[in-house]
């Protein structure tokens, strides 16, 4: 057991967002999280990185309760975001970013500047280059990278396909296997079914703030009624 | 026409002094502002406070002890000052711009009155280090070598910062904490220690800049808006979180001031708030913004 969410409640001044939300991600494990806008993913995400503080319930890495923590405790502790829209530090350079971000967090697979390069070779040859001026895919790639040098058991994945090009998208979809087999726990927020289904073992259907149906995606998949019924697309 | 180029030669330097100055002064306030969203109107009365120290330490009779005493006082003041005003606004950290500019007025108002009340209204002269009281022969006009002095340190100060902030691990922090301090804490740094650090070290750098430049404006009551105001037309036009942005607009509003004083002083305010208003006009979230991009 990795990450064990229990109860969680968060939202904002206007209003209450999670009713409470369970959830289980294990170590090697990745998990979808689906639903329609508004459901609250992203607020689940930012809720578990303490973004946003949550106003009930429980979060527990390892057995550790981390809600109501600051930020930069949860990361220390292992959990790490790539959020949406990635939020990659325009005035600062590639190497600087990974500098920052490495070691400071604890718990995974001790990821290094030069391991993290390799997997995104891409960056390599931009190292010098600030963040503004990079592509978004490689933009993406500078978040997935920032986040696996803190040394994540967890990681927080939100919208890593957002407007990028096919081919920056499969290279997304191998570097988050690429992570899942180096004993991390994935949870994904993710728009693109074909990238969710590729990486996660199982899906998660949020809906107002909750919960309200999980199961292994191959289950899922075989049951497209319910998929349509829950999320209003076809699979 | 030797006059014109005269007053030209001696304007530029007066006006590469008054920027270099100027730069020391606003880089704090625009980090402080880009980084924790605080606007810190105490500014200027920590810069008078650092003046003062100069004038109790220094006063009529210099030595170079004395001065070097006024710097270690005013470091020391200027960090108790940034450490105070810190704690004070941190608890307004998430309110609006209202409320802080509320908070450190006020904080402004009773530190002049207090300045006034230990030190009295009168203007307070204070002399150059010995030796460099005099003036000096540049392209043969007789300029005051301590404002020599003080475009040198100024030029030494401004290449620091910007090495500092653009060319270290550290300066990337701040950087970083100045674009998306939310991400700083999501990597595992306590961003609340960078925004501690950099609003002591933009205090001290204020009360650094109040010592240095006391000889020219001599500490004064009304002093403190004075130099609030000169340093948030640099912050503004420079963009906030900027350092380079800072020193560009800190020489142009150093030029401004001295060419404007020298050539049409009765319009020198207006130079001022007019380019203010054409930079706003034409880049309304300053020369350098564009590089600080448009995450918020």
């Amino acid at each position: 057991m990795s990450l064990r969410v229990r109860d969680l409640r968060s939202g904002y001044r206007q209003g209450e967002v999670l009713h409470g939300v369970d959830l289980d991600v294990d170590r090697g494990r990745a998990l979808a999280l689906l639903g329609r806008n508004g459901a609250g993913k992203s607020t689940l995400l930012l809720t578990l990185m303490g973004l946003v503080r949550p106003t009930g319930g429980s979060v527990r890495l390892d057995g550790r309760e981390l809600a109501g923590a600051r930020t930069d405790q949860i990361a220390r502790a292992g959990v790490a975001l790539v959020p949406q829209g990635r939020r990659i530090w325009p005035t600062v350079t590639v190497r600087e970013h990974l500098v920052l971000a490495n070691r400071r967090g604890g718990g995974g697979r001790a990821w290094t500047i030069d391991g993290v390069l390799d997997l995104f070779p891409g960056l390599a040859v931009r190292r010098r280059h600030v963040g503004w001026q990079l592509s978004g895919g490689e933009q993406q790639m500078l978040a997935m990278a920032r986040s696996l040098l803190t040394g994540p058991s967890v990681i927080l994945l939100d919208e890593p396909s957002e407007g990028l090009a096919p081919a920056a998208v499969d290279q997304v979809a191998s570097a988050v296997r690429t992570v899942i087999d180096g004993g991390v726990a994935v949870l994904l927020v993710e728009h693109d079914l074909h990238l969710a289904f590729a990486v996660a073992d199982s899906v998660a259907v949020l809906a107002r703030g909750a919960v309200v149906h999980q199961v292994d995606t191959a289950a899922f998949r075989r049951d497209p009624d319910t998929a349509h019924r829950l999320l209003g697309v076809a699979t | 026409m030797a006059n014109w180029v005269d007053i030209g030669v001696i304007a530029v330097l007066n006006g590469l002094a008054i920027g270099l100055l100027l730069f020391v002064v606003a880089v704090g306030l625009s980090l402080v502002f880009g980084m924790m969203d605080v606007l810190n109107l105490a500014h200027g009365a920590v810069f008078v406070a650092g003046a003062y120290v100069a004038w109790w330490v220094v006063g009529g009779s210099p030595t170079w002890t004395g001065w070097l005493a006024a710097l270690g006082v005013a470091l020391a003041v200027g960090a108790l000052a940034g450490g105070g005003l810190l704690l004070m606004t941190g608890p307004l950290a998430r309110r609006s711009h209202l409320e802080q500019a509320l908070l450190t007025l006020g904080v402004a108002l009773v530190v002049a009155e207090l300045l006034s009340l230990a030190f009295g209204e009168d203007v307070r002269s204070v002399s150059p280090p010995p030796g460099l009281g005099g003036t000096v022969s540049v392209l043969g006009n007789a300029y005051p070598a301590y404002r020599l002095l003080l475009i040198a340190l100024g030029a030494g100060l401004a290449v620091a910062a910007h090495v500092v902030v653009e060319r270290t691990p550290l300066g990337a922090l701040v950087r970083a904490t100045v674009a998306d301090r939310d991400m700083v804490a999501a990597v595992g740094i306590d961003a609340r220690l960078v925004r501690a650090g950099v609003f002591v070290v933009g205090s001290m750098l204020a009360t650094t800049a109040g010592v240095l430049g006391s000889p020219i404006y001599s500490p004064r009551p009304g002093l403190d808006s004075t130099i609030l105001i000169l340093a948030l037309v640099v912050v503004v036009i420079g963009g906030l979180g900027s350092v380079r942005g800072a020193l560009v607009a800190a020489l142009l509003i150093g030029q401004i001031e001295s060419t404007g004083r020298a050539l049409l002083s009765d319009l020198a305010s207006f130079l001022l708030f007019g380019s203010l208003a054409i930079v706003l006009a034409l880049r309304p979230r300053g020369l350098f913004a564009g590089a600080i991009g448009g995450q918020h």
